[in-house]
């Protein structure tokens, strides 16, 4: 067989001229199986959009969120509806607000209320759980059987009778959401770490000496991430449910403070009045909103998480 | 059997022993005590009453007395708002209706959701499935307090055929409403969890011996495969449970149905904190009974349980 030299010599000079092969990184695995993902993808831009319009909405809004509209008082149904010309690019509501600028507030309060709960299940729930299993034996045994009373407890009404005695504020809404987002968290977090702890690297550390708790900390903690990020972008929806779920009721954020929940809750109590748009638009962000956080959530399950499918 | 019993009942009394503690010291912490109106009465007159209900003792005797006088006569005390009615009035006149359309809620989600979930399963890829996956993903959004405003914008304000709230002593009409917005998410967690954990059955070894050796396909499935594909679905059970007797609080507000989910957001909003504690503990008793029958009744189910 002829080799032809020529080609053999040109292949070699490219071997020797390019450089070392790249490495997949399993980050950047799972970065391509995250954007082979449709939903995902498509989810990732409608929540970029959304947080967008909830951080830069104000700059166009032409009426503040707590400024009345004369003209239109009284005649919500007939004059409030959404129109461009007058500055309701939403429409008004009931009380001649402009709903534009209201929606851009309750936006604002339901992502951060979601946001933050899910920090603190993921700051508390992973140290919690990672004490936990680490620790083991008695220890764990009494953690987690707290766990497991405090999750036996109808929270949501335990959340309101704290609200209603510490008084109605963004910041007891935060605590009283803390208090409990954690507790699903602390479990995942156990689980994956009693099947780290018998890992040779941990033995390793033992060995050598490392303290328990600089071994949670540099050698558990870092590898329970994946999980826990999944996990937390789920969780973010669910803490978003449980504050609208206590400002429908009209138990959560107070007047002039908003959120998805308080405005559905205004226009479903406005809707025989024929003012719709107060219902579909806080409910159409409400929904696009939740959708992609699970879409994202279940997007990152399979991009961390490959054999789970 | 018995010991896992005992064990799981040993659990449940402290949890609601805690419950109780926590909303009476959250009730207790709250400024102003029930008797404190606009017109402050004369410090002689308050020390009585606070005497005549006992709120002169140190608080742990009042967490006794308040305990002792649930378990022995079921009592929850008078109600801070309304002079002549007792916690208890307001429970037993609520609850009822609670119970009955809380009750057709659930029967609706686990038997829709359920054979739904197995439809889809046993019809994989076909458009049942299909309709079923879009259900159970679309409803993940459709929380009851977004089902119940949009069923009464079509059904009552549109369409005009259903009443959009109240009561009526529990007519058929007033009741399809409310139950469908308590019930669409977790029928569709239920329809979910049972397709995916009847696919995996019926991908195991033992279907296909059971195939292998020609059993009737009606055999299989409800013979063989049910049971086990069951079994994740009856875990879901406790906590649906108990978020519907939750979410129960916004089908009574938003329906007027008069349950105790109203007198809770009403008595809520007046700062009747003795009803609060009331329904909070009646709640939190139901549903770690209903927790327990639910684990009780896995551990009798599934022998891979270790006691």
């Amino acid at each position: 067989m002829m080799v032809d030299v020529q080609k053999m010599e040109q292949f070699a000079e490219n071997l020797a001229a390019q450089e070392e092969v790249k490495g997949r990184s399993l980050l950047a695995d799972a970065r391509r199986r995250f954007f082979h993902n449709k939903a995902a993808v498509v989810s990732l831009i409608v929540l970029s959009l959304v947080v967008v319009f909830s951080v830069f909405g104000r700059t166009i809004a032409v009426w503040s969120n707590e400024e009345i509209d004369w003209g239109i008082l009284g005649q919500i149904a007939e004059l409030g509806a959404p129109n461009i010309e007058n500055g309701h690019f939403f429409g008004a509501d009931q009380l001649g607000r402009d709903l534009y600028s209201r929606v851009i507030q309750g936006t604002q309060v339901s992502l951060m209320v979601g946001v933050v709960g899910a920090l603190i299940a993921v700051i508390v729930g992973t140290l919690y759980g990672a004490i936990a299993g680490y620790t083991g034996g008695k220890v764990d045994n009494v953690m987690m059987r707290f766990v497991d009373i405090i999750q036996s407890i109808p929270y949501m009404f335990v959340l309101i009778l704290l609200l209603v005695v510490f008084g109605r504020s963004l910041f007891m809404l935060f605590v009283g959401i803390g208090l409990i987002s954690w507790l699903d968290m602390s479990r995942i977090a156990r689980g994956q770490t009693l099947s780290l702890k018998n890992k040779e690297f941990v033995e390793a550390a033992i060995a050598t000496g490392v303290k328990p708790l600089t071994i949670i900390l540099r050698h558990i903690v870092p590898n329970l991430l994946g999980v826990v990020v999944v996990y937390a972008t789920l969780l973010v929806p669910q803490m978003i449910l449980t504050e609208s779920f206590i400002s429908f009721l009209g138990l959560g954020v107070q007047e002039p403070n908003t959120s998805w929940g308080a405005l559905i809750n205004e226009g479903a109590g406005n809707m025989q009045y024929g003012t719709l748009w107060q219902l579909v638009f806080p409910m159409f962000f409400f929904i696009i909103t939740l959708f992609s956080f699970f879409f994202i959530g279940d997007g990152l399950r399979d991009a961390l998480d490959p054999k789970e499918r | 059997m018995l010991s896992y019993i005992l064990r799981r009942v040993a659990i449940a009394i402290p949890t609601l022993l805690l419950l109780i503690i926590i909303s009476f010291l959250l009730m207790h912490a709250a400024p102003g005590g029930p008797f404190t109106s606009e017109r402050p009465l004369p410090p002689a007159v308050l020390a009585n009453i606070e005497a005549k209900y006992g709120l002169d003792e140190p608080i742990y005797v009042q967490i006794i007395n308040y305990i002792g006088g649930i378990i022995t006569s079921f009592d929850f005390g008078p109600s801070f708002k309304y002079k002549d009615r007792s916690v208890n009035d307001i429970i037993s006149t609520g609850f009822p209706v609670t119970l009955t359309y809380g009750f057709l809620s659930f029967a609706v989600a686990v038997i829709v959701g359920g054979a739904l979930g197995i439809a889809a399963a046993l019809k994989q890829n076909s458009w049942l499935d299909y309709f079923a996956v879009g259900i159970s993903v679309g409803a993940q959004v459709l929380p009851n307090f977004v089902m119940a405003p949009l069923l009464v914008l079509v059904f009552t304000l549109w369409l005009g055929w259903l009443p959009g709230g109240g009561w009526n002593g529990g007519q058929w009409n007033h009741l399809i409403l409310p139950v469908i917005a308590l019930s669409t998410s977790y029928m569709a967690s239920i329809a979910r969890l049972t397709r995916s954990s009847m696919l995996e059955v019926l991908h195991t070894n033992f279907i296909r011996t059971a195939m292998a050796k020609g059993l009737p396909y009606r055999v299989i499935v409800f013979k063989h495969a049910l049971k086990p594909a069951l079994l994740p679905v009856m875990s879901y059970l406790g906590p649906a449970f108990v978020s519907m007797i939750t979410g129960s609080v916004i089908i009574d507000m938003y329906f007027s149905t008069g349950g105790i989910g109203q007198s809770y957001v009403n008595s809520a909003l007046n700062r009747d904190y003795a009803v609060m504690m009331g329904i909070t503990i009646l709640i939190g008793g139901l549903t770690i009974l209903f927790n327990l029958i639910v684990d009780i009744l896995y551990a009798w189910v599934d022998p891979k349980i270790r006691y």
